[in-house]
């Protein structure tokens, strides 16, 4: 049944969100740190133990599975809705802060991705 | 006319699937038939997103009613969920690989984005470390701005500062990663790791990264979904005592 996936789904993402607020509170920080990054790490393990059992493939597969093609047009919906006179708006202090801060961050990209090569080699 | 309208209203959020089904027809057109392929359509979709969001206010075009079920559609609930989805493909052993950047890349993403917008507010005239902090916060996200700003009672004018720097930090990923994903080797699931927790905008990386190439998605938005949460417990404390040793 679909619904097992899309409440497979909303499991590992309540779950998630519940740790990542958990998280914050511990740290005395009003709000959720990570609830996203927990959620999916929880939805990887669950889908290494359900992805070969005969109730789950199939339909129930395809719960998930349409959620996760929604997730482009979600993001034009996220788009229309930001802010975006506010930004042009924000003078220049905010123009280079924005901008300069962001290159510097592209730039370091490749730099960084290369951490961890060596020792596997 | 009323009578369309209310239901429009009414039903906003199918409405907004109906509409969000247009762009993307629309914009996959432009992109195969006008470009060639050469931008995404994707990539399109998203822009043409952010320029309705002109016609907008504070929450884009949804500030119109009849436009309403756009902040439903695009709001945080739905987004994050869908975003957890993509986790589905995702490969843990990769994401295991990456650890270590992946811890780094959210450390280093922080700092050098507060770093960089301190140092700019600094050049342009701000010299008293809460607005200073503030302004570097913003650099981080436009979540982390605000958070900080509040915390250490900054005026409201670097408020609004920060929040746009973090606003335009998040169009600037959104619609930069795809045209220079090449030239940064953003192309395997590590750099996207390191990418997201670079970058920390869940908005921007996961816009960008859906127009770069929808796989890396997962890798990139794992990340970031940290590093709100990081800057937000390092600007106002650390950070900020740090500034204020300085100026």
């Amino acid at each position: 049944m679909t619904i097992y996936g899309v409440a497979i789904l909303a499991f590992c993402f309540l779950v998630g969100k519940i740790m990542g607020s958990l998280l914050g509170a511990a740290l005395g920080f009003d709000g959720d740190i990570g609830g996203v990054g927990f959620a999916m790490l929880l939805l990887m393990l669950i889908n290494l133990y359900v992805k070969d059992k005969e109730w789950f493939r199939g339909e129930s597969e395809r719960g998930i599975s349409f959620w996760k093609s929604m997730y482009l047009p979600i993001i034009v919906a996220m788009a229309a809705t930001q802010n975006v006179n506010a930004a042009i708006s924000g003078g220049a202090v905010a123009l280079l802060v924005g901008v300069l801060g962001t290159l510097a961050c592209f730039a370091l990209v490749p730099w960084l991705s290369k951490i961890g090569n060596n020792e596997k080699q | 006319m009323d009578i369309i309208e209310n239901l429009l209203i009414k039903n906003g959020l199918l409405f907004a699937f109906l509409l969000v089904g247009l762009i993307m027809f629309g914009s996959m057109l432009i992109s195969k038939k006008l470009l060639r392929g050469k931008i995404p359509g994707v990539a399109i979709a998203i822009f043409a997103g952010l320029a309705l969001a002109t016609f907008g206010g504070k929450k884009g075009l949804s500030d119109i009613p009849i436009f309403s079920g756009l902040a439903l559609m695009g709001g945080s609930m739905l987004r994050d969920f869908s975003v957890v989805a993509t986790a589905m493909g995702a490969d843990l052993n990769k994401i295991k690989d990456a650890g270590l950047a992946g811890v780094l890349s959210l450390f280093i993403g922080v700092l050098v984005a507060f770093v960089m917008g301190v140092a700019i507010a600094y050049g342009l005239g701000y010299t008293d470390a809460i607005s200073l902090t503030t302004i570097g916060a913003g650099s981080c996200t436009y979540i982390v701005g605000p958070v900080t700003g509040g915390a250490l009672g900054a005026s409201s004018e670097v408020l609004a500062i920060s929040i746009a720097a973090g606003v335009i930090k998040t169009l600037i990923v959104t619609v930069l990663t795809p045209l220079i994903a090449d030239r940064i080797s953003l192309d395997n699931a590590k750099s996207a790791v390191v990418f997201g927790g670079l970058m920390g905008t869940t908005s921007g990386v996961a816009a960008g990264l859906a127009a770069t190439d929808p796989d890396l998605v997962p890798y990139g938005a794992m990340t970031a979904t940290f590093y709100t949460g990081l800057g937000c417990l390092l600007c106002p404390s650390i950070l900020y005592y740090l500034v204020s040793l300085i100026f």
